[in-house]
């Protein structure tokens, strides 16, 4: 018992050693999103190409809802935009662009001569949208599922691997979700 | 020498006057009044950036650090209080962007952890300090050791 106590310091300065050493190797900057599980937060903005209308909730489509949150600020922005024109043909849901702090010129210059992957892109401006949805810095990409809840926010830029690893089988389970009429 | 003394002397003066220079952004936010002002700067420090995190709001240059100063200036003027502030970052950035952790299940260990260890300290003190000194047997010497001393001694004069 006596010579358990002596080595007790030893024994706590080892496990603490671990414990700050696996601190070491986390990446500080993978932060969970608070707005997951909650719904789409509401929103009236106008668009890149239009900016006469204002755009709500209920210009979104029904169904599973991809929101990448850009700018033509972001260089990252430009890395993931190939991938995102290839996901743009697919039809198991729609995408939508969230422009943030962004030129309108400078955007629709952008779209018009990379492409448009995106039904439309809202012009946030002054990132009203964005705070509301927790954003840190683009590109961020949304899943909002046919409930309009939040169900990943995912940080980076976007890719196939990254598609198959984080967001196939998410989208696999709210499908399920939807036929079984969830 | 007295050439070499002034310029010494001013050398000091120049780092006691020395102000550190901060790369702060200017927002140019006029307040209704001063308390409003003082709530701000002290929410903008309190609250961390999410982009960059080892800086405050007040600190931060990024993009998203201006937009939240201009959304804490906004509930400001709506009449939020602070806390309704601070509750409205937590909401959509998690504890995160609290510089000061608040008090829950998770965070015990941070609040209350040093207390702990400290508490630990004193107790071991204790303990060491009020271990009982072992029993001194046979303090004085026999009538023996006595002599056998006393021999010692007279041999060595």
């Amino acid at each position: 018992m006596n010579k358990l106590i002596r080595f007790l310091p030893l024994i706590l300065v080892v496990a603490l050693g671990v414990v700050l050493y696996r601190g070491l190797s986390l990446n500080p900057t993978e932060l969970p999103s608070a707005m997951i599980g909650k719904a789409f937060p509401e929103f009236s903005l106008y668009g890149v190409y239009d900016a006469k209308t204002l755009k709500t909730q209920r210009d979104l489509k029904p169904g599973i809802k991809l929101v990448n949150v850009w700018g033509t600020w972001c260089p990252s922005c430009r890395v993931e935009h190939d991938f995102l024109l290839e996901l743009s043909k697919s039809n198991r849901f729609s995408i939508y662009g969230l422009n943030y702090d962004d030129e309108r010129n400078l955007a629709q210059k952008w779209l018009t001569t990379l492409g448009n992957p995106y039904h439309f892109s809202l012009f946030d401006e002054e990132g009203k949208l964005s705070v509301n949805l927790g954003v840190y810095a683009a590109p961020e990409t949304f899943v909002v599922d046919h409930n309009n809840v939040i169900r990943k926010r995912f940080a980076g830029p976007l890719s196939a691997n990254v598609w198959r690893q984080e967001f196939e089988p998410l989208l696999a389970q709210i499908e399920q979700e939807q036929q079984a009429g969830k | 020498m007295f050439i070499r003394f002034l310029s010494i002397f001013t050398l000091g003066l120049l780092f006691v006057f020395a102000q550190p220079v901060y790369a702060s952004p200017v927002d140019t936010y006029e307040f209704k009044d001063e308390v409003t002002k003082i709530r701000f700067n002290a929410l903008t420090k309190e609250l961390r950036c999410p982009k960059c995190q080892n800086q405050n709001l007040a600190d931060s240059n990024s993009p998203i650090a201006a937009d939240l100063r201009r959304e804490v200036y906004d509930l400001l003027n709506q009449g939020k209080a602070d806390i309704e502030i601070v509750d409205f970052m937590v909401a959509r950035y998690g504890d995160f962007v609290l510089y000061r952790p608040r008090v829950s299940s998770l965070t015990y260990i941070l609040w209350f952890g040093p207390a702990f260890l400290l508490l630990i300290g004193v107790i071991v003190v204790v303990m060491v300090l009020r271990k009982k000194p072992q029993e001194k047997t046979n303090e004085t010497l026999t009538q023996e050791q006595q002599s056998q001393l006393d021999n010692i001694l007279k041999d060595k004069e």
